[in-house]
């Protein structure tokens, strides 16, 4: 990617728009149409445009694969965590009513904080296959010299 | 709360398990960690067993909302046996797995090995418990596809193509199954088993019900491997790493017979599968799978493959009991389920422990080798006459159980295959005995300095086989809560 100056300018200007369209579909996934895994897909949509005009390896330097991992299992952590947060409470498994003082509020933080978990994971999964196969094609002794270097 | 919240913390806890083993650091930290969940799952398999054994009902509402609303888990004495198996070989199963999983699978693979172990692990579970049709969808895709990646890891390249061919095949019959459930749904509005049961009867006669029907067992019947749909188990386990071999094996497929015998006679009810040729398709079908895949079996020159051609053939023996539809025929499919379990997890983990110190599971290369793994070499002795089914061993009691089912409804012709395929598996457990034992040994760079594999192979081996054997004498816990359970799947009968 050398002169593409046009698509250099107009990705910058459009990524913030994208991640902040990810977070909007987020976090207002329990009014409007959206949620976790639209926002997830959104989200990563929007690294996946950087890596494509900045090249891979500067997307893996904005998120190395061992954070998106990390990430990806943080994210069913908080899901099935909530689970616990509610059976600790008093209430089932992922009963959020018992997460507030009242049945609306309750209702309102779990399916908030359960769709945070689904976008986290989708986020990350979604990058982790793409990088999977921006992968294939390169020489192999990349791959082998990562491997000997962990 | 503990007590309350059991048959939900059993599924939740390998779930919650699963993300925290794959960021642990590789090294034995992931190992330690999911042995330590399993023998805790497995603690509480048994109690809920113990809850569940006067034949009472547990339903546990998720996140609160009353079924048919919301999801149910819904727990008798069926599925707190088959949750016992799986958790229970899960048990046996990961000690085993620190000197095996070391030797087949790189080390920088480890900690993600271990998070798929406990998804597939937390996706058996799953199956089992709930009491929710598309609940259980969702836990056999999440089954599935880790039992894929985990098939894929085997050492040869051989595994990538099993791994591919099984996730074909079970993609198929994981999308029959949701279009049987998509057309109950359509007909009935409900998704609950219990709920379904009441509300199918009056529309037996609909074309679509029996459409859903038809779908709901061709791809469950794939998922089980009942033959002709067998094709991608033999190449999946042959190639799999061997624990991997070893847990599914000894619980994927009794998972999915045990979701038949639900679908069967818990939602549709025996008296719809009279009316259609189901209980005779299976009959006809499982008599065929026997005697052909334990002819296979004999001409194999690989154990683990001879073992999984055997695997097919002993689904058939379950499918049978399905079939006759009688107290007994599920009696002898609930403890085969159980015992075959019990069998051939000791016979992989033997064969397991052998390529553990030749790397080879050919039967060629075997020779000799009884003398000097003599422990190892017992231990396939006692799980094949369990195989076989030779009095002593739990394999004689299902056996026992299926022959008393046939004979009730003078069903003569299974009474003659049964004992024509117990004859066939003396042929093919015979093989690997001669091969072990009676064949001098090559001297071979490979066999020349073989020893007695380790204890931590050993000891879970051998608990497989001592249960086969216990479980051959005290009927107890097997015979009794099958007892219990066809109480609750027949209704009427009184056993």
């Amino acid at each position: 990617m050398k002169h593409n100056l046009i698509l250099k300018v107009v990705s910058k200007f459009l990524i913030p728009l994208i991640f902040l369209f990810a977070l909007y579909v987020q976090f207002h996934g329990d009014f409007g149409p959206g949620g976790g895994f639209q926002a997830g897909v959104i989200f990563s949509a929007g690294i996946i445009l950087y890596a494509l005009v900045f090249g891979v390896d500067s997307a893996k330097k904005v998120i190395p694969l061992h954070i998106l991992r990390v990430l990806a299992s943080l994210g069913v952590l908080i899901y099935a965590g909530t689970g616990v947060a509610s059976l600790l409470l008093g209430g089932n498994y992922l009963e959020y009513g018992v997460l507030a003082s009242t049945q609306l509020a309750g209702q309102h933080i779990g399916i908030i904080v359960i769709e945070l978990g689904v976008g986290i994971t989708v986020m990350a999964v979604m990058l982790i296959m793409f990088f999977a196969f921006a992968e294939r094609g390169r020489p192999i002794e990349d791959v082998e010299d990562k491997e000997g270097s962990q | 709360m503990i007590e309350s919240h059991l048959s939900l913390l059993i599924v939740a806890l390998p779930l919650l398990a699963a993300p925290i083993v794959a960021v642990l650091p590789n090294g034995r930290m992931p190992w330690a960690f999911s042995t330590l969940v399993s023998w805790a799952v497995f603690a509480m398999a048994c109690l809920q067993l113990i809850n569940v054994s006067t034949g009472n009902v547990i339903s546990y509402e998720l996140g609160g909302w009353a079924p048919p609303w919301g999801i149910e888990y819904r727990i008798d004495a069926a599925n707190a046996l088959v949750a016992l198996i799986v958790a229970g070989i899960a048990a046996v199963t990961l000690p085993y797995a620190l000197k095996s999983v070391e030797k087949e699978i790189p080390q920088q693979q480890h900690s993600l090995f271990y998070a798929a172990f406990m998804l597939c692990f937390t996706g058996l579970l799953g199956i089992t418990l709930t009491g929710d049709i598309f609940n259980l969808f969702v836990f056999l895709e999440i089954s599935s596809l880790s039992s894929y990646a985990l098939i894929s890891l085997g050492k040869q390249r051989q595994a990538l193509t099993a791994a591919y061919q099984y996730l074909i095949m079970g993609t198929i019959g994981a999308t029959f199954f949701i279009i049987g459930v998509g057309l109950l749904y359509a007909m009935t509005g409900t998704l609950n088993m219990v709920d379904l049961a009441q509300r199918l009867p009056e529309l037996y006669e609909h074309r679509t019900i029996q459409t859903a029907f038809a779908f709901i067992m061709v791809g469950f019947a794939l998922k089980l491997a009942l033959f002709p749909l067998h094709l991608w188990l033999p190449n999946a386990y042959t190639y799999a790493p061997t624990v991997v071999t070893v847990f599914l094996a000894a619980t994927a497929t009794k998972v999915a017979v045990y979701v038949m015998l639900r679908v069967v006679f818990s939602v549709f009810g025996f008296t719809f599968i009279e009316d259609t040729p189901t209980d005779e398709l299976f009959i006809i079908l499982c008599i065929a799978g026997i005697l052909m895949m334990s002819f296979y079996a004999i001409y194999q020159h690989d154990a683990k493959r001879l073992l999984a051609y055997s695997s097919v053939a002993q689904i058939g023996y379950m499918m049978i009991g399905i079939g006759l539809g009688s107290a007994l025929g599920i009696t002898a499919t609930l403890v085969h389920l159980f015992n075959h379990a019990l069998m051939k997890g000791a016979l992989f983990m033997a064969i397991g422990a052998i390529v553990y110190q030749i790397g080879s599971s050919r039967i060629e290369d075997f020779s000799g080798l009884g003398k000097k793994m003599p422990w190892t070499f017992a231990a396939i002795v006692v799980g094949g006459l369990s195989l076989i089914g030779v009095p002593g061993t739990a394999g004689f009691i299902s056996k026992w159980y299926l022959i008393l089912a046939a004979i009730e409804q003078q069903h003569w012709l299974i009474v003659v295959v049964i004992l024509l395929g117990s004859l066939l598996a003396v042929i093919y457990v015979w093989k690997l005995v001669e091969a072990l034992y009676f064949k001098p040994a090559t001297e071979s760079s490979k066999t020349v300095s073989v020893q007695e594999a380790p204890l931590m192979l050993l000891i879970p081996t051998w608990l497989l086989v001592l249960a086969n054997v216990y479980f051959g004498f005290n009927t107890e816990l097997t015979v009794g809560t099958a007892e219990t359970a066809i109480q609750l799947l027949l209704p009427g009968t009184n056993k």
